[in-house]
């Protein structure tokens, strides 16, 4: 027994000791390491935001720091995978404890996360001077809700996005239809997709269904229909059920698919949203509904994934119009829907208040001037908003025209769930069950997932 | 299974031989004691942790994250009353039929013995042994591009444009890559197994005037049966727990190719439930320990 008892003790020794070194050196002056973190790369997955975190804010926020005479190194790690994986890992990440002082979050996540206790509000973690910070005034009502939940901020909002109807503008016109469109209704969109079939455009309408594409397809297909339709998938405490509004979208769906105005087989593929940008890109699709995403990172003429270089001559966008003019959410003629990403703060930070400098710092009016040096979108802030937007003509008109009219999605646990249960909806109206049939379905899977009839709306 | 297998072997050489090693009851004990730590530790805890988390309707982030609560057997009866895990179970089984114990052992066999001696064997060996060492994520993007609807490597040649097999045919695309993939094992296994038949047998055999069918019937087969049984055993586990498939399908179309890796991924990751996806992880153990005993079984009844 000795023996191995002396093993094991060595063992213990040498394990401690090593901790006991890595704290250490940690530690041996006065200096405060920061991390932080966000679903970006360098080279790869929003290589921009990478590039400007670690060559600008880095350096920027350890000089302001220097000068105030604290020696502050920031570390940034980076990560470049699908979103479902970066959130599992940040959540297992705050499960232990463990992790980056300033995390990047979908809006959307916050609610789960702080149910779940792995968030807390910012005045909360940081203390007061959050309350007081200049940023506030700045970040409209509507985008600062990305990172509230149940009435306390969570997060501070990066930015919002919105989405439209994208066309191809020599498609339009060998089809005789105008490079000014705007349909009023989605009539117009079928009658728009009919003459486009008409005139030999393989796919006249893409819009996103099936649950391969994920949270595009909710996010571009199934919510902008449905506050057309005139509801919302959330409201005053109950779930959009098989109601006449999830019907009248699924029968739209229902009727682009079965007819030949879009091809179903782009739903399914595992890389069909992918194959959808390139589509679009080589003149293949009519419309298609997507993010401003799409115009600034897809299609953009040199840094875009499916690059268009006449994409500004080529390409038109209209908004998303509701079923019939004034039948959408609050008596709407047009709609849309955004999210957006938002920055926590680890609560279990040992340096909370630095850290909610650094994360002030990034969403300063400064910092969010020089990250749009690489890329032109909408911040959450109006002041730089004012600046930056009239220099793209897409953008101005997601700010002005769309954000106005836009809506959210419910920041709760439950809703990626429910978001699924649409995906799939949409997916057996594309395999050929009609409406009706998928809206019974869909029905009885919310009902086991927001707890029984009685949190859903017929 | 093996740990399980040890002492029935081991037992009876202890009680007669006493102590081999001369190292006495207490060294003995701690030769074994940091094996036993390290198996307890990442073998028998998570598996228990497992059957635990099943029991709960633990999720990955929200209210049950922070607060999960014991549900008893409800996941279980859930799983169990589901469509789409008995879709899942019975692709799970289709898959392992067709790619390993019909596709990749028949092929892998056929492949062996015809290669007996042949000129080419280290030339198409090799080129049988490149498919299983690849690694998945490349497999996967060759197979993409091989069969991609719009421009993929098999309609050019079929002159078939257009057409959609991981859509149309999703098992059927992924059995013909597992086989694909995996068959090399069975080949070097039953490889070396044929050396192990003398050519005197086989000889005496055909100057009796036996078929090539009854050559492998009753000289070939009894001598590798035991061969036989470990390959079908090693590659229906794998096959069962493999998870490369998601790279082509991701289970899709519309869950057709869902086999339970995936299944399980898809509740538990994407989906978040965790303490439902740990209690299908459970009954995966089980279906696979039911096959594991089976095949140890066959191979008992052999050596006995």
């Amino acid at each position: 027994m000795r023996p191995a008892l002396a093993a094991v003790a060595a063992a213990l020794l040498v394990t401690s000791a090593a901790a006991a070194c890595g704290s250490d050196s940690g530690s041996t002056d006065t200096s405060v390491t920061l991390k932080l973190t966000a679903n970006a790369i360098s080279g790869g997955k929003n290589s921009e935001t990478a590039d400007w975190t670690k060559q600008w804010v880095i350096p920027q926020f350890e000089a302001e720091q220097k000068a105030k005479g604290r020696t502050v190194h920031v570390l940034f790690e980076p990560s470049g995978v699908d979103d479902e994986q970066y959130k599992t890992k940040i959540a297992l990440d705050l499960k232990s404890r463990t992790g980056a002082d300033v995390i990047d979050l979908d809006g959307i996540w916050v609610g789960e996360f702080a149910q779940a206790g792995y968030i807390k509000p910012l005045n909360e973690v940081a203390g007061p001077e959050v309350d007081s910070w200049e940023g506030w005034s700045q970040i409209p009502q509507a985008v600062q809700g990305l990172g509230i939940f149940d009435g306390k901020k969570y997060g501070l909002p990066q930015g919002t996005d919105g989405r439209v109807l994208y066309f191809n503008k020599d498609l339009f016109a060998k089809a005789g239809l105008p490079a000014d469109w705007q349909p009023a209704s989605w009539q117009d969109i079928i009658t728009a997709g009919q003459a486009l079939k008409k005139s030999g455009v393989p796919v006249p309408i893409q819009i996103n269904a099936g649950t391969a594409m994920g949270e595009a397809t909710t996010m571009q297909g199934a919510l902008p229909l449905l506050v057309g339709a005139g509801q919302e998938i959330y409201a005053n405490g109950k779930w959009a059920g098989a109601s006449q509004a999830v019907k009248d979208m699924l029968a739209f769906y229902h009727q682009i698919y079965s007819t030949g105005l879009g091809d179903p087989r782009l739903q399914q593929e595992a890389q069909g949203r992918d194959k959808s940008f390139a589509d679009f890109a080589s003149g293949k699709i009519g419309i298609l509904a997507e993010g401003d995403y799409f115009w600034r990172a897809v299609i953009e003429p040199k840094a875009g994934v499916a690059p268009m270089p006449d994409r500004d001559a080529k390409v038109g966008f209209a908004l998303i119009p509701a079923e019939q003019p004034g039948k959408g959410i609050r008596g709407q003629d047009f709609v849309s829907m955004s999210g957006g990403a938002v920055r926590v703060l680890n609560p279990y930070s040992k340096n909370a208040k630095l850290a909610w400098e650094l994360l002030a710092f990034m969403h300063s009016a400064k910092a969010t001037e020089s990250q749009l040096a690489g890329q032109i979108r909408i911040t959450s802030r109006q002041d730089v908003n004012d600046k930056v937007l009239g220099s793209d003509p897409m953008l101005k008109f997601i700010a002005d025209k769309v954000l106005p009219i836009t809506a959210f999605r419910p920041p709760l646990a439950v809703y990626p769930q429910v978001s699924t249960a649409l995906q799939e909806a949409t997916a057996e109206v594309v395999s050929g069950k009609t409406a009706d049939q998928a809206a019974a379905d869909y029905q009885s899977k919310l009902e086991s997932l927001v707890g029984g009839a009685g949190n859903v709306t017929g | 299974m093996a740990q399980a297998e040890a002492p029935h072997v081991v037992a009876p050489q202890i009680g007669e031989t006493h102590d081999a090693a001369g190292l006495g009851r207490a060294r003995a004990t701690a030769f074994v004691l940091p094996a036993l730590v390290l198996i307890g530790v990442f073998l028998v805890f998570p598996a228990l942790w497992t059957i635990y988390l099943g029991l709960t309707d633990y999720r990955l982030t929200g209210l049950a994250a922070a607060n999960p609560q014991v549900v008893g057997l409800d996941n279980y009866t859930t799983a169990l009353g589901d469509d789409r895990f008995h879709t899942s179970v019975w692709l799970t089984v289709e898959y392992v039929a067709g790619s390993a114990v019909i596709g990749q052992a028949i092929l892998g066999f056929f492949l062996a013995w015809t290669l007996r001696g042949h000129r080419l064997k280290a030339l198409i060996e090799g080129l049988v042994l490149l498919a299983w060492i690849l690694p998945g994520s490349v497999v996967a993007f060759l197979w993409l591009a091989l069969l991609d609807r719009d421009e993929g490597t098999l309609n050019a040649i079929l002159h078939t444009p257009g057409f959609a097999w991981l859509l149309d045919y999703p098992m059927a695309s992924i059995i013909v890559f597992n086989v694909w993939r995996g068959t090399a094992f069975s080949m070097m296994l039953y490889g070396a197994a044929l050396e192990s038949v003398p050519p005197s047998h086989l000889e005496t055999a055909r100057l009796a005037g036996a078929s090539t069918f009854q050559q492998l019937r009753d000289v070939v087969l009894p001598r590798i049966r035991g061969h036989v049984l470990t390959n079908l055993l090693l590659i229906s586990l794998w096959t069962f727990n493999d998870f490369t498939t998601f790279q082509l399908t991701k289970g899709g179309p519309e869950g057709r190719s869902e086999i339970l890796p995936i299944y399980i991924y898809n509740v538990a990751l994407s989906g978040g439930r965790l303490g439902f996806g740990a209690a299908i992880s459970f009954l995966l153990i089980v279906i696979n320990v039911v096959f594991a005993l089976a095949y140890l079984r066959l191979l008992r009844r052999r050596s006995t």
